[in-house]
């Protein structure tokens, strides 16, 4: 901000001259970066490829029409599949990820020197890694199958959980706290009397929070053998099967939206 | 022996303020001392070094002949046991029932799992009952304390400390967001029960009328020191210029005491 005065009295602009100078030099240092990064991946793109994308895509979909809806009879089983894996893996995860985000909280943490930082590690170790790349490592260590899936799914999910719990943790109120521990209740009684019902509600939506994502992530585990549905897509491309593909495509759309319903209902009840 | 023997506490906090310089005092037992003094002047940090929610720097507390600064933390939750508090903003848990936050009171007579499961002791389930009609709350118990007005929830947090049948009763503030009219109930409330049970306490209080009239004893803080104790009635213009600072007193006190004895309409 700059005041400065003339014969009518004072005046006020949003900034000073040299706040000005910087303020344009910082758009045209931006649009600089821009040109720079398009040239730069205009010269490694084959354009002919490009400019055929329409014709391709037209291509693709004449070949997904019309869909092999008499495919559709054996999804049924692996949707299944894909729901369970989805919400027992949502469940493994709340289960492990509450005691984890207790750790990491700093109001909750029992030592901020060591249990924060190895509760935090354990958040970010598992946030980082994809569900997908979770997937890959299991199939390696457990075998195929749904029980990959279901610790893919958990296992990227005690992270999100744990991030989103601790930091509700660390919101909560002080003086209900002060007042049970005044009582002389042991910490355990702190914590389930004044810590839990605060965040419980933070808890509840964080799970069905969750458990939707983790109904659109379960569904591509079976490309790599983790089971679900993925299993029937990644056959069907291999096979060029693509009236299939079409089929199974719908069916997770379908699997989506009723998952993306039953939370806003569940979302809706609990506020 | 005094219920309750403060000597030479001090309260320096990490940031380098003294809340607490130097306090020394003893309540004998059944009084109801009052605290009064501008904000910041280490009312609440005195009340809470006494449970220790705040670690004094240095110096004692002794509740009867036992030493609470020195206890580890398995006997200063016994300790605790003996000390019931009433907070400023109520600091009930808003998602827990009336009842559930009554029986709050006796967690430290309560196992872990018993608690989880809510399964407190006869006796104490009578004992809330009993409290919450003696606080005016009768019919109350399944209501969540978020759907109370102030007034009811800060009878809710007097029948949370008296469940736990104290020896001392620690009451930091317990009108500050309160009107007047149930400011003026809540002390009385306070201030009954304190002899009905022969209590002694502590009370912090900003509205110099309602010390007056409500306390056998006043203790005026001033920046961590103690710059007054005496009766109620000693607290003239000049005591309380030295608690607070410059003010034209005799215009703006002695009206309260006309309004506080007005009659009650009931809780």
């Amino acid at each position: 901000m700059a005041v400065s005065k003339d014969d009518h009295g004072p005046l006020w602009r949003r900034r000073t001259s040299k706040g000005d100078f910087a303020a344009w030099l910082a758009w045209l240092i931006g649009a600089a970066v821009v040109a720079v990064c398009f040239s730069l991946i205009s010269d490694k793109t084959i354009w002919e490829f490009v400019w055929s994308a329409p014709r391709e895509a037209a291509d693709l979909g004449s070949r997904m029409i019309p869909p092999d809806w008499s495919y559709s009879t054996q999804l049924w089983r692996p949707l299944w599949d894909t729901f369970n894996i989805a919400t027992l893996g949502t469940a493994i995860a709340l289960i492990i990820s509450v005691p984890v985000a207790f750790c990491a909280a700093r109001n909750t943490t029992p030592s901020t020197s060591v249990v924060r930082p190895i509760a935090l590690f354990v958040i970010a170790a598992s946030r980082s890694i994809n569900s997908l790349i979770w997937a890959l490592l299991l199939v390696v260590i457990v075998g195929p199958g749904v029980f990959a899936g279901v610790l893919a799914i958990a296992f990227r999910s005690i992270g999100f959980c744990g991030k989103l719990l601790y930091e509700a943790i660390e919101e909560i109120d002080v003086p209900p706290v002060e007042a049970v521990t005044a009582t002389g209740a042991s910490s355990g009684q702190v914590l389930t009397y004044g810590v839990a019902p605060q965040i419980m509600p933070a808890f509840a939506g964080i799970s069905v929070f969750r458990w939707d994502i983790n109904i659109r992530e379960s569904t591509i585990l079976g490309l790599v053998g983790a089971g679900g549905i993925g299993l029937q897509l990644s056959a069907s491309i291999n096979n060029l099967d693509w009236s299939r593909v079409a089929v199974i495509l719908i069916a997770i759309l379908a699997t989506v939206i009723v998952s993306e319903w039953l939370s806003a209902k569940i979302r809706g009840a609990l506020t | 022996m005094p219920t309750l023997t403060l000597s030479h506490l001090t309260k320096r906090y990490p940031t380098g303020d003294l809340a607490l310089d130097d306090v020394s005092l003893e309540v004998p037992e059944g009084q109801v001392m009052a605290l009064i003094g501008p904000s910041g002047a280490g009312k609440s940090t005195l009340i809470r070094c006494v449970n220790r929610l705040v670690e004094p720097t240095s110096g004692s507390v002794l509740v009867g002949d036992r030493n609470v600064t020195e206890m580890g933390s398995g006997k200063l939750r016994r300790m605790r046991r003996r000390m019931g508090m009433i907070f400023q903003e109520y600091a009930l848990v808003e998602r827990l029932t009336v009842m559930e936050n009554v029986l709050s009171g006796r967690l430290g007579y309560v196992g872990f799992w018993a608690s989880w499961f809510r399964r407190f002791p006869r006796e104490d389930i009578s004992t809330a009952f009993t409290l919450l009609e003696r606080v005016g709350l009768a019919g109350m118990e399944d209501k969540r304390a978020d759907a109370l007005s102030g007034g009811q929830r800060q009878r809710v947090g007097i029948a949370r400390a008296l469940i736990q049948n104290p020896d001392l009763l620690l009451v930091d503030e317990p009108t500050a967001s309160l009107d007047p009219k149930t400011s003026r109930q809540i002390m009385r409330l306070i201030a009954e029960l304190c002899t009905e049970r022969g209590l002694t306490a502590v009370v912090n209080i900003h509205d110099v009328p309602l010390a007056r009239l409500f306390a056998e004893r006043v203790v005026g803080l001033q920046a961590g020191g103690v710059v007054y104790d005496g009766p109620p009635n000693g607290l003239t213009p000049d005591a309380l210029t030295q608690i607070y600072g410059e003010e034209d007193w005799n215009a703006t006190t002695g009206k309260g005491d006309a309004e506080g004895s007005a009659p009650e309409d009931g809780p």
